[in-house]
């Protein structure tokens, strides 16, 4: 259960826009074994999108990526053809995207956009990738599968389609998936029940699972590990109790300031604000991406920023070994 | 404390379908709904996407006409008041600032609206008051003359803080005024609102589906499921002790971050029922893991969860006690 899935070293993603080089993923390193949950969390913009996208190569056309090494499986896809790319796309990786309601297709029935991954990749035998979308189907608790494969996605619910959508990714049986934002869309009695099977699923088959998102909540209770990211950088990764427990990036403690906990939180009272925005990642940029938002911040934040390590596996990119409180 | 804004029997149907071979049904959206929000109170309105929330918050505006039941404002129903009358003194904040703001005026112009529609001063009167309360929202004189495009959403959503407070309401109602901003900004705007309901003496009613931030806000909480409200009560004592099986349910679901808590099981089931034809008796039954045999044949009134108890429940768990608050069966 400890074989590496995806080893990701140096990622980066560069977008070509009209002002300049748009540097969307800056140096983002980490890997991901077998039956182990990575949540990467950040605000709207920080890159995490782009690097979810940057993992399954569906990134625009007008970006670029670069990595020192991407091997999935042991294997380099950062060198790999896209003949090669698409045989495991939907195959060994799988991605479930945030909106069901824009991910399936209007115009065909839920069970023929469920055999089409099987068909594509595993076998032609459309009985046997029938049979398979009922076993999923079922697994994902969806109620009498043979009625749903017959009807569209418009006739579904929110969390219906959302469980086809995971019932669909794991047609093929994938050592990685990746999941941007999966339960966003949803109502909370909904998100629990999503995040449940979703968690229950990647024990049960030993998934490696990437999981993308802007909620607290939701990477306290799912991830093993954890990275924040901020302004295209990782700025802190560990575990979820040690980050949870003791922040060391300034910003990562911002965040946790920011949402009302129950039972710690007491009502109405003030709660902690992170001043400023997010800087344009346009151009070279060096040094801290929050220095200008950091009440630490000194004159070495302009440089380049080292990582930092702790005995229990907690890394973060400060200057700071310890945050004042 | 006095009611200032009520909602007695509160009812909106929307009629759909129609086309050639459907045939025309109804949908209840708001169905017998009873409020009361005292001066000074923030009630917090929870449920899940499809319950009526919004539109009783457009009804509570008087965007949106009942099909039945009245809203009063201070004893006065509000359909007797002329329009500007009552924008005056109750005022929306939107979801969403991205579509709420016109994006081809300045911000500036934009808070000035309101008291060019009521005839407030001079169009030089008007803008210093638009950019006193921007500069009250946070926001810098030097943006006065920016169109919403040049800002964030945050920057946004203080404008349109900005543009309902400036007629000094009474009461602001603020339909999900945080879901689209992210965390940080989300805080700000918290204690923005929370600020300014101790500066201007505000009453919010205020709209969520993320229960921490009601939790946080709020200091009264209706539970509102399929068109009804099924739960009301002061937020500690709802949080604390939930009664109805849904609000149980929905505070099971939050998710708070604390590691190692793994995903709670909601015992909630895939059935969501459909609006168009709600279950018989309680409407939540189908999904109820403590239902009793009454439940899918006799709808539950809202009424005392306990002799003398201030909250309300409709269920038949906890048995009347006393005449119920509730609408009454025709």
């Amino acid at each position: 259960m400890n074989a590496m899935v995806l080893d990701v070293q140096g990622l980066s993603v560069d977008i070509a826009t009209a002002q300049g080089t748009l540097h969307a993923v800056r140096d983002v390193s980490f890997q991901v074994r077998r039956g182990e949950t990575l949540c990467i969390v950040g605000e709207s913009g920080c890159g995490k999108s782009m690097t979810s996208l940057a993992l399954m190569s569906l990134l625009p056309k007008s970006a670029r990526r670069s990595a020192r090494r991407f091997s999935f499986l042991g294997e380099d896809l950062g060198q790999a053809s896209a003949k090669r790319i698409n045989d495991l796309r939907g195959n060994k990786m799988a991605m479930i995207f945030q909106e069901p309601m824009t991910a399936l297709n209007p115009a065909y029935t839920i069970g023929d956009q469920l055999m089409e991954p099987y068909l594509h990749h595993c076998s032609n035998d459309a009985a046997q990738a029938r049979e398979r979308a009922l076993v999923l189907l079922g697994k994902v608790g969806i109620a009498s599968a043979a009625e749903r494969m017959g009807q569209y996605p418009h006739q579904l619910s929110g969390g219906l389609r959302q469980r086809v959508m995971i019932a669909m990714a794991l047609m093929c049986e994938p050592e990685l998936l990746i999941a941007d934002e999966p339960s966003t869309a949803l109502d909370v009695t909904i998100q629990a029940q999503i995040l449940r099977l979703l968690a229950d699923l990647q024990q049960e088959l030993g998934i490696a699972l990437v999981l993308i998102t802007h909620d607290l909540g939701v990477v306290a209770r799912m991830a093993h590990r954890v990275a924040v990211m901020y302004a295209g950088e990782f700025v802190e990764e560990g575990s979820a109790r040690a980050l949870f427990a003791t922040p060391h990036h300034p910003y990562t403690r911002g965040l946790l300031r920011c949402i009302p906990i129950p039972g710690r939180t007491a009502p109405g009272e003030k709660l902690g604000a992170i001043a400023g925005v997010v800087p344009s990642l346009i151009g070279d940029f060096q040094g801290c991406g929050f220095r200008d938002r950091c009440q630490f911040a000194q004159a070495v934040c302009a440089q380049t920023v080292p990582m930092q390590n702790s005995p229990v596996g907690q890394s973060w990119r400060c200057v700071l070994s310890e945050l004042p409180p | 404390m006095s009611a200032l804004l009520q909602a007695h029997a509160l009812t909106r149907s929307f009629t759909l379908g129609g086309g050639f071979f459907q045939p025309r049904r109804t949908l209840h959206a708001v169905n017998g709904v009873d409020l009361v929000i005292n001066k000074g109170e923030v009630l917090g309105i929870v449920g899940e996407s499809g319950c009526g929330k919004s539109t009783l918050a457009r009804m509570l505006l008087g965007l949106t006409l009942p099909t039945s039941g009245t809203v009063t404002l201070a004893g006065a129903d509000i359909r007797t008041l002329a329009r500007r009358q009552l924008a005056a003194r109750v005022q929306p904040v939107f979801q969403d600032p991205y579509s709420s703001l016109n994006p081809r005026r300045s911000i500036a112009s934009i808070v000035a609206l309101p008291l060019e529609v009521q005839g407030v001063g001079t169009s030089a009167e008007r803008r210093v008051k638009a950019i006193d309360m921007l500069e009250r929202m946070g926001l810098s004189a030097r943006q006065a003359d920016t169109t919403p495009l040049q800002l964030s959403g945050g920057q946004r959503q203080r404008v349109a803080i900005a543009r309902a407070l400036v007629m000094r309401p009474e009461i602001v109602v603020c339909d999900e005024p945080t879901s689209a901003l992210d965390v940080s900004v989300q805080a700000q705007i918290l204690n923005l609102l929370l600020e300014l309901r101790r500066e201007f003496n505000l009453t919010y009613v205020f709209i969520s589906h993320n229960l921490a931030v009601v939790e946080h806000i709020a200091t009264q909480v209706a539970v509102m499921y399929l068109g009804k409200v099924v739960e009301q009560a002061s937020t500690a004592d709802l949080f604390k002790q939930p009664r109805h099986p849904y609000t149980q349910a929905l505070l099971a679901s939050v998710l708070t971050p604390e590691p190692g808590l793994g995903i709670p099981e909601t015992g909630l089931g895939l059935s969501f029922p459909d609006p168009l034809n709600p279950p018989s008796g309680c409407s939540f039954h189908p999904r109820c893991a403590q239902r009793l045999p009454q439940c899918a044949s006799v709808e539950p009134l809202l009424s005392p969860a306990a002799a003398g108890a201030s909250a309300c429940v409709s269920c038949h768990l906890y048995p009347v006690t006393s005449s119920p608050t509730g609408r009454p069966e025709p």
